[in-house]
């Protein structure tokens, strides 16, 4: 695939590779994808907004030039908005590719980082030279003011234009809470939102802490996505028991959608309101219990966004779909294009898969025979199942 | 004495917070309970109204494109997302106000830049948190700070009043658009009042006549409680 080397949000060429349950592909311009979802249909975003989370300044005792990049946290909760979790690079920006970033100075705990304004301590060092946790000596709103005044997202070497924030934040951007941009919301805009409505298909968001999406290093690479902090709002929490007891489907903008909404049915039964940190790692081995479709960017194979587009579809259509986005040259990176899949019908166990002609007589649905939720049923308390699927790995910060 | 309406926990930014009825805002929405953070240019002002008054203090220019994602991202961070934003920072053009004949074209780029595409722009950042607030029933609301100018054709008043009227139907047309999705747009004339601004307008009015921002932020918070979904426990609780 093309690298998409602009940061245009919604290019009015963006196209589509609709997927769906049976494993057929057809071409779309994206600007259709209203049309290609169903009335009833309930689609949901992550409205979270974006950091700017890439932080250059100097490890002060070594007087050493570092690139900090904000990656993780240990929850939304604004009680410990100082700590981090971080990936370091040593000197350089982000025209040199992540996998060329010299080394960070060996750091110990205590060291001080000077940030711009801000300052920072080590709080803790890993197994791995470039990741960290880090504490700002700042107020909460010092640190707001410092970011603000310092931070640039954070950026790759396919966009050579530094990013803005305005680049970065979609139309939807709320609580400022994501390392990267929740991207395959860029599709959303209000327009669309509008068109929903009109054709009957819900929407609503949830706020999900999205990571950094490569460290430039394989080995750190491997433990993407970190564990990620995500807030299910009440709305939310109403509108997807709905639309599970009457077997509409559920749309994933984004898998930071599909991992919060699946992380919070595996602990709750089904999703719950509040906050939760999302950890599982979604695959080809993950039985999906809330989503029906996802729409996200055009991955690479081999990347953690790319394992669990095998939630929704088999390795084989995964393959055929890559030889068409190649094929079509669609672009990719997260300006890039899209794919809309649908979960294969196989991947439906009878308890959870939607009763065929859900909605056709919703009156009788209370009257006749209740429909069944899908999750309660085919829920069992978190098991050797779920936790041989954690990601572990990455220490508390 | 009338009950006092308290709007606790709802999450307001400001613009222009550092005089005027933006001070007065600032303090009367505190003073009932709301979670306030203000924008201002000057970083001495900001600082002793953020003390004073508790509230967050935001430096920045509205009429700078490369400001605005910087107070929406500390509004939002500070305050974990907004209910109500006013729109309130205004620049008045040349003083001496003078006919449009003599007024400079920066001086009325200016003004709109502060009046018009100011508010525009921040509206434009912060509704991804306004259209969540409404989803999540908390309500959400944008009041732009309009003038009589905006309708009346007064001499001298040019620059001004265009880009109070200009404001008042965009405020319109955003509460068309967005009324949908639960974000509502008022546009709200205070009245003339004895501020830094109309002083430096009309220099020989007495002040006696003038409203006093106290009032006007009095009756702008009401305003903002009418508009606000009923929440009696939370906001009749003192």
């Amino acid at each position: 695939m093309i690298a998409a080397d602009q940061p245009v949000q919604r290019p009015r060429t963006a196209r589509l590779l609709h997927i769906d349950e049976h494993g057929r592909m057809r071409h779309a311009p994206r600007s259709s994808l209203v049309e290609l979802l169903q009335p009833g249909d309930l689609v949901i975003a992550n409205d979270a907004a974006t950091l700017p989370a890439s932080l250059h300044g100097r490890h002060s005792r070594t007087k050493q030039t570092i690139e900090v990049r904000l990656a993780g946290k240990p929850s939304l909760a604004t009680r410990d908005v100082q700590l981090f979790t971080a990936i370091v690079f040593g000197a350089g920006d982000h025209h040199m590719r992540t996998e060329d970033r010299p080394l960070p100075p060996a750091f110990n705990t205590g060291d001080a980082l000077q940030l711009g304004e801000l300052s920072a301590r080590i709080e803790q060092t890993f197994d791995h030279p470039r990741l960290i946790s880090l504490r700002f000596e700042a107020t909460a709103d010092e640190l707001w003011r410092g970011l603000a005044a310092h931070g640039k997202p954070i950026q790759y070497a396919h966009l050579s234009e530094p990013l803005a924030m305005w680049d970065v934040w979609t139309a939807i951007a709320s609580e400022p809470v994501a390392y990267e941009a929740p991207s395959a919301g860029f599709a959303i805009d209000w327009q669309m939102l509008s068109a929903f409505e009109q054709r009957g298909i819900h929407f609503a968001t949830l706020t999900h802490a999205a990571g950094i999406s490569s460290t430039g290093d394989a080995e750190l690479d491997r433990r993407l996505p970190f564990d990620e902090p995500y807030r299910v709002p009440v709305a939310t929490e109403q509108a997807i028991a709905a639309a599970l007891c009457a077997g509409r489907r559920i749309v994933a903008i984004g898998t930071t959608v599909v991992r919060a909404l699946e992380d919070s049915a595996a602990v709750y039964g089904s999703v719950a309101v509040g906050e939760g940190m999302a950890k599982l790692r979604l695959g080809a081995q993950t039985r999906l219990r809330v989503v029906d479709a996802i729409l996200s960017g055009t991955h690479e194979p081999g990347t953690s966004h790319y394992d669990l587009l095998h939630a929704f579809a088999d390795k084989a259509v995964l393959r055929r779909a890559d030889a068409a986005l190649n094929a079509a040259g669609y672009r990719t990176h997260e300006f890039g294009d899209s794919v809309l899949i649908e979960r294969a019908s196989s991947r439906y166990s009878c308890a959870t898969r939607p009763p065929a002609g859900a909605g056709v007589f919703p009156e009788m649905q209370g009257l006749v025979a209740r429909a069944t939720p899908r999750i309660l049923r085919g829920f069992s308390p978190p098991a050797s199942a779920h936790v041989v699927q954690e990601s572990d790995r990455l220490p508390p910060a | 004495m009338q009950t006092q309406r308290h709007l606790n926990g709802v999450r307001v930014a400001i613009t222009g917070g550092t005089s005027g009825l933006g001070l007065a805002l600032v303090n009367e929405l505190r003073k009932r309970g709301a979670d306030v953070a203000f924008v201002a240019r000057t970083e001495a002002r900001v600082a002793v109204v953020a003390s004073e008054a508790a509230a967050h203090g935001i430096v920045g220019d509205v009429s700078n494109k490369n400001d605005i994602h910087r107070i929406a991202l500390q509004a939002t961070g500070m305050l974990g997302g907004v209910d109500v934003l006013v729109n309130n920072a205004s620049d008045l053009g040349p003083i001496p106000l003078v006919p449009l004949g003599d007024t400079q074209c920066e001086e009325f780029e200016r003004v709109l830049a502060t009046n018009v595409l100011g508010p525009f722009r921040l509206t434009r950042a912060l509704l991804g948190s306004l259209a969540a607030s409404a989803r999540e029933g908390r309500g959400s609301l944008v009041v732009n700070v309009s003038s009589d100018a905006a309708v009346s054709a007064y001499p001298q008043w040019g620059a001004y009043g265009a880009s109070k009227a200009a404001l008042a139907h965009m405020t319109r047309i955003w509460n068309e658009e967005l009324s949908a999705q639960g974000v509502r747009f008022v546009a709200i004339d205070p009245g003339d009042m004895d501020t830094p601004m109309h002083a430096a307008a009309l220099p020989d009015s007495d002040p006696a006549t003038l409203k006093s921002p106290a009032t006007a932020a009095h009756e702008l918070a009401e305003t903002i409680c009418d508009l606000l979904p009923a929440r009696a426990a939370l906001r009749y609780a003192s």
